[in-house]
């Protein structure tokens, strides 16, 4: 016990090495069943591509949605798909935390020596489900040269900013929602109005919601700082209610506040976890 | 099912969130322009929530029980119970459609009736709506039937699954009403099975057809709700004679 860090339990970097060696056990076990693996793969890709589908046919009817243009909206579909699509690969597992809290199950998540977020994580890992980074990162590229930026370092340093922030905000909204759970048990579907719905509003300028909703996205679910935000910083597109285009600025911000405020829940829902006893 | 109280709630908020969702998109839409396909702004708003609504009455996102039964194993206990499979696994969709149609449907479209304008059925439509409803019952059932039939030649269901569902969904108009796609995909749709499982119901809602057109219409419902059931029983009989049980 002398140096904690070489006993692979204490202090982060030992967390990550236990984290990256059971994601490791995890995708090999998934590589055992290819054919399957291989068809699940193709389903996400597919899937990701069903929103896709339903821009291009509302632009199919318009030319513009909210003054957006068509490749102007695939940005703010790319930005958002992919923070969505890494999010999905990390952080989604947590909401199998409601099944585990369900059969009783959870209990053994609390005796091992690594945070129970991180054991969901890694144990529940699915390497599939990258396949739906693909895509939004196609459509991300091709928006990016077709759409009229002016390309200032600021404005270059955006992109990476944003697609790390998004990650981090969608990461956070499914361990919020899956807190829930410790409370409730059932939570899937009420997540789900967050997690997918919140994906499926980014792909579209804030500008179409009602006031409401827009204030909603921006102040309590801040999922307007996911894509929209900083699409309007790149496109400088100047926003109809009068927010200043600095507000793309905010975003690294607005995320870390969210992943302390999601961090500050899970452990309170995780202290306040009885087993079933079953 | 009214045991899940909890599960019904974030349900029906989650609808409600979606169709919320897709109404302030089309909403945009029809700053555009007035109509799209012969819908005006108000059936576009009816539509989606009606769509909204009959998503679980149908089973559009697919029923996992089933498939599941095929993988586990378990259908051979199924297959020695002496009633026929597909009838039973039909009644246990409808008995769910009847549940959904209380609990799942009607709350989110009261939601959105009470914050958007919305269009209710012409007088004489009501029926058929009923009708057309129970046709997309069984539409959507045998799709999903031959989908988890699937799982007897590959083992693994959910790859044809997720593909199959997530063709229906679409083609059925649940995210964009089919008289939105371009010509031919309108027309692919309508040619298909999909129209059949949510668009039509939701035109008959609207008062689209009338007349000997709504007869018309119900007719192909109930044909091919016929025909998937065929299928479904000629691929089952093949099935079962094939059925390999893995044990444990």
């Amino acid at each position: 016990m002398a140096d904690p860090d070489r006993t692979g339990s204490h202090g982060w970097r030992g967390e990550l090495g236990v984290y990256r060696r059971l994601v490791g056990a995890r995708i090999r076990s998934d590589w055992q069943y290819r054919a399957s693996f291989v068809l699940l793969l193709v389903s996400q890709v597919l899937v990701a591509g069903l929103d896709l589908a339903v821009i291009a046919v509302l632009f199919g009817r318009v030319d513009a949605l909210a003054g957006w243009t068509a490749l102007e909206v695939a940005l703010l579909y790319g930005l958002g798909g992919v923070a969505f699509a890494v999010a999905d690969v990390f952080a989604s597992q947590a909401e199998l935390a409601g099944r585990h809290i369900k059969a009783g199950t959870f209990d053994r998540f609390l005796l091992r020596p690594l945070s129970p977020l991180l054991q969901l994580s890694a144990g529940e890992f699915a390497l599939r489900r990258a396949g739906r980074v693909v895509q939004p990162g196609v459509v991300l590229a091709v928006a990016l040269a077709g759409t009229d930026i002016d390309w200032t370092p600021d404005r270059v340093a955006m992109v990476p900013v944003a697609l790390a922030s998004g990650t981090v905000v969608f990461g956070t909204v499914w361990v919020l929602t899956s807190s829930v759970a410790f409370w409730t048990v059932e939570t899937q579907e009420f997540g789900n109005a967050f997690t997918y719905g919140g994906n499926h509003l980014t792909q579209y300028p804030i500008d179409v919601l009602g006031p409401w909703l827009r204030r909603l996205v921006t102040f309590v679910v801040p999922l307007a700082f996911v894509a929209y935000f900083p699409a309007a910083y790149l496109l400088d597109k100047p926003d109809p209610l009068g927010a200043p285009s600095e507000a793309a600025l905010l975003t690294p911000a607005v995320s870390l506040a969210l992943a302390l405020a999601a961090r500050a829940v899970w452990s309170n829902a995780v202290r306040h976890y009885r087993s079933t006893g079953s | 099912m009214t045991a899940y109280r909890g599960a019904t709630a974030a349900g029906v908020f989650t609808n409600t969130v979606f169709g919320f969702l897709l109404v302030y998109v089309l909403l945009a839409v029809y700053r555009e322009r007035d109509e799209v396909g012969g819908f005006d702004v108000v059936d576009a708003v009816t539509f989606t929530f009606v769509a909204q609504a009959l998503i679980m009455v149908v089973g559009l996102f697919g029923d996992s029980e089933m498939a599941e039964r095929i993988r586990t194993g378990d259908v051979v206990a199924d297959l020695f119970r002496p009633v026929d499979l597909q009838l039973w696994w039909a009644a246990v969709a409808y008995g769910k459609a009847g549940f959904y149609a209380l609990f799942r449907g009607i709350p989110p479209f009261l939601i959105g009736v009470a914050v958007f304008e919305v269009r209710m059925p012409p007088a004489g439509a009501w029926p058929w709506f009923v009708a057309s409803v129970l046709a997309a019952v069984a539409v959507a059932f045998g799709w999903r039937f031959l989908l988890a039939l699937s799982a007897f030649w590959l083992l693994d269901d959910r790859g044809a699954s997720s593909l199959g569902l997530l063709v229906a969904v679409f083609m059925s108009g649940l995210f964009v009403p089919v008289v939105f796609f371009p010509g031919w995909l309108e027309s692919l749709a309508r040619a298909l099975p999909f129209a059949s499982m949510l668009q039509v119901p939701v035109e008959v809602f609207l008062g689209k057809h009338r007349g000997a057109d709504v007869h018309r219409v119900v007719a192909v419902q109930c044909a091919w709700a016929l025909v998937l059931a065929g299928a479904g029983r000629s691929v089952l009989s093949r099935a079962v004679r094939r059925v390999v049980v893995h044990g444990g």
